[in-house]
C-alpha cells in the first residue's frame, strides 16, 4: 500500500468516525465499558495474587535444634540451613529470645516463672517457592543437628491451591470477555457498517479489491479502540485511586491492600491499548465479512 | 465480449433462472436485453458481473472464464465493466464530483488522473457545471447521468445499465438513451437491461429477448419483431 492510498484509507476512517457520529459513540462506549470490565477484573486478580504472594512470604517454617548443641553450635548451622535448595532467609532464634516472644504472645504472668530452657533454640526459615515447601523441609531434617522441623505444610499447600485457583479463574473471565468485547464491537462496527452497505456494494461493483474496502473500517475500528482505551485507562485509574484511598481508611482491614496505581500504570495503559487496538481492528474485519461477500 | 454458451442457472431454492442460454455481444456492440419480471435479465447481469456462478455452461467476460474466477480475480474483471442502476446508487453525503472520485479512488487512481478524468466524463454527460452539488440537489434524469458517469469513469470495455430509465419519465428516459448511445459511439460496448418497449422500439439496435429463461428472439429492429 502506498503512502496516497495510506492517506486516504486513514483519512476515509476519520471522516466516517464523524459522520456516524452517533454509532462511533456507541462503539467508543461499548470499548470503554469492556475494557473497564476487563482491566477491573484483571486489577482484582493482580492484586489477590499479590496479596497472596505477601501472606506466602510470612509463611515461613520452624527448624528445633539439637538440645545437645550448644548456643554457638546451633548458630553455626546456619550456612548448612541457608545452602539447602530454596530455602530464601533464615533466622537464628535462640532460646531466651522464643520465650520472651512467647510471653508476649501468650499470657505472659502464666509463663512467667518458666525457665528459657524449657524451649529450643531455634531457626525460622522462609522459602523461595511456597510450592516446594515440602521438598525444602526434608531437605532441612536432613542437615545434621536440626531435631526436628515444623512446618504447616497444609496451610502452604492452601496457598498454592488458592493463587492456582484465582490464576486460572482470571484467565478465564478475562478470556470470557475478551470474547463478549469482541463480540459486542463486531456487531456495533456491524452496525455502522449496514448504514454503509450500499457503498461497499458500489466498491465492489467499481473493482475494489476487500482490503481496500477494509482499510478504512479497520482505521475507524483502530482509532476508536485507542480512544476508547485511553478514555478507559483514565476512568480505570480514577476508580482505582477511589477504592485505594477507601480501603486505605479502613484500619481493620489492614492485611487488605492495594499496589499503588503508578506502579503497575505502564502495564494498565499497554494492555488498554493492546486490546483496544486489537479489539478495534479484529471487530472491523469480522464486522465487515458478510458485506464483502457480493 | 461477453459471450454466454449454452449457460443455465438454478439457484439453491430450486428456481430454474436461466435454462440453456446462448449469446454474444461483441466489442463495440449496443445490445438490449428486453423481457418481462422473472424472465432471468438480472441473472444474466449478475452472472457477467460475477455476483453468482452458472450452474452448467460457460460465461466469458472480457477473457474471464466467469465459471472458474476466483474471488481474488474478481475486482480486476469487475475493473473492465461500468455498472448503472435503476436506483441511481449514489452517496448522498457526497457531491457529484466526490460520487466519481470515490469510484476512481477504489481502483488506486492518482489526484492528478482523478482530476483529468472527472472533468472530461462530466463535462461528457453534460453535467460539469454540477460538480459540487449533491445529488438530492440534483433532478432524477441528472443523478442517472451521474451514475452514467460513475460506470464511465475507469474507462471500462463494457457498461451495464440494469433498468437504468425505470424511475424516469419518458423525456429523461430517452435522453439517457441518447447518452449511452454516444458513449456506444465512443467506443464503448452497451448493454441495456430494460422491459420499455417504446423506448427500445425507438432505437435501430440488437434486440435479446428473454422469458421463462430461455432466449426467445436475438435481432436488430424492436422489442420482439424477432419473435421465433
Amino acid at each position: 500500500m502506498s503512502a496516497n492510498q495510506m492517506g486516504y484509507h486513514l483519512k476515509e476512517g476519520f471522516r466516517s468516525i464523524f459522520s456516524h457520529g452517533l454509532m462511533s459513540f456507541a462503539a467508543t462506549c461499548m470499548i470503554v465499558a469492556c475494557l473497564l470490565i476487563m482491566g477491573s477484573f484483571s486489577l482484582v486478580a493482580i492484586n489477590i495474587d499479590n496479596m497472596l504472594k505477601d501472606l506466602e512470604k510470612d509463611n515461613e517454617f520452624l527448624a528445633y535444634i539439637d538440645d545437645n548443641l550448644s548456643e554457638e553450635d546451633a548458630k553455626n548451622l546456619q550456612a548448612q540451613i541457608q545452602a539447602v535448595p530454596n530455602v530464601s532467609d533464615v533466622t537464628f532464634v535462640s532460646r531466651q529470645q522464643a520465650m520472651e516472644e512467647f510471653q508476649k504472645d501468650k499470657d505472659e504472668a502464666l509463663f512467667r516463672e518458666l525457665p528459657p530452657e524449657v524451649l529450643r533454640n531455634r531457626y525460622q526459615i522462609h522459602v523461595v517457592n511456597i510450592e516446594q515447601m515440602k521438598e525444602t523441609v526434608d531437605g532441612v531434617k536432613q542437615v545434621q543437628g536440626v531435631a526436628e522441623v515444623r512446618a504447616a505444610l497444609e496451610i502452604a499447600e492452601g496457598f498454592v491451591m488458592l493463587r492456582n485457583v484465582a490464576s486460572v479463574l482470571a484467565i478465564i473471565l478475562v478470556v470470557m470477555l475478551v470474547v463478549i468485547s469482541l463480540f459486542i464491537i463486531a456487531n456495533t462496527i456491524r452496525l455502522t457498517t449496514f448504514t454503509r452497505r450500499e457503498e461497499i456494494a458500489i466498491m465492489k461493483m467499481c473493482g475494489a479489491t476487500d482490503w481496500f474496502i477494509r482499510w478504512p473500517f479497520v482505521f475507524e475500528g483502530v482509532i476508536l479502540g485507542i480512544f476508547g482505551a485511553l478514555l478507559a485507562f483514565f476512568l480505570q485509574w480514577s476508580i482505582y485511586e477511589i477504592l485505594h484511598t477507601a480501603i486505605g481508611n479502613i484500619a481493620n482491614f489492614s492485611f487488605i491492600y492495594l499496589i499503588p496505581f503508578k506502579e503497575i500504570s505502564k502495564y494498565v495503559l499497554l494492555f488498554f491499548l493492546g486490546s483496544g487496538f486489537l479489539i478495534g481492528a479484529s471487530g472491523s474485519v469480522l464486522a465487515i465479512r458478510k458485506f464483502l461477500r457480493v | 465480449m461477453i459471450k454466454l454458451i449454452d449457460v443455465q442457472k438454478e439457484y439453491e431454492n430450486g428456481t430454474k433462472a436461466l435454462k440453456g442460454v446462448n449469446m454474444t455481444i461483441e466489442d463495440g456492440d449496443f445490445v438490449f436485453l428486453v423481457g418481462p419480471s422473472g424472465s432471468g435479465k438480472s441473472t444474466i447481469i449478475k452472472l457477467i458481473t460475477g455476483e453468482v456462478k452458472p450452474s452448467d455452461g460457460r460465461v466469458m467476460v472480457n477473457g474471464y472464464n466467469m465459471g472458474d474466477i476466483n474471488h481474488k480475480q474478481i475486482p480486476a474483471m469487475r475493473r473492465t465493466l461500468g455498472v448503472v442502476f435503476q436506483d441511481f446508487r449514489l452517496i448522498q453525503k457526497k457531491t457529484i464530483y466526490d460520487n466519481l472520485t470515490f469510484a476512481m479512488r477504489t481502483v488506486g487512481s492518482r489526484p492528478s488522473t482523478i482530476r483529468r478524468r472527472i472533468t472530461y466524463v462530466l463535462n461528457l454527460v453534460g453535467l460539469g457545471d454540477k460538480a459540487n452539488q449533491f445529488p438530492d440537489q440534483i433532478s432524477g434524469g441528472e443523478q442517472q447521468r451521474v451514475a452514467i458517469a460513475r460506470a464511465l469513469v475507469n474507462n471500462p470495455s463494457v457498461i451495464i445499465a440494469d433498468e437504468p430509465t425505470g424511475n424516469l419519465d419518458p423525456r429523461r428516459s430517452l435522453e439517457i438513451m441518447k447518452l449511452l448511445e454516444e458513449i456506444n459511439r465512443l467506443g464503448t460496448t452497451v448493454l441495456v437491461v430494460t422491459h420499455e418497449k417504446d423506448l427500445v422500439n425507438r432505437f435501430d439496435k440488437r434486440v435479446v429477448a428473454i422469458e421463462n429463461g430461455r432466449i426467445i428472439s436475438d435481432g436488430a429492429g424492436g422489442y420482439y419483431n424477432n419473435e421465433r
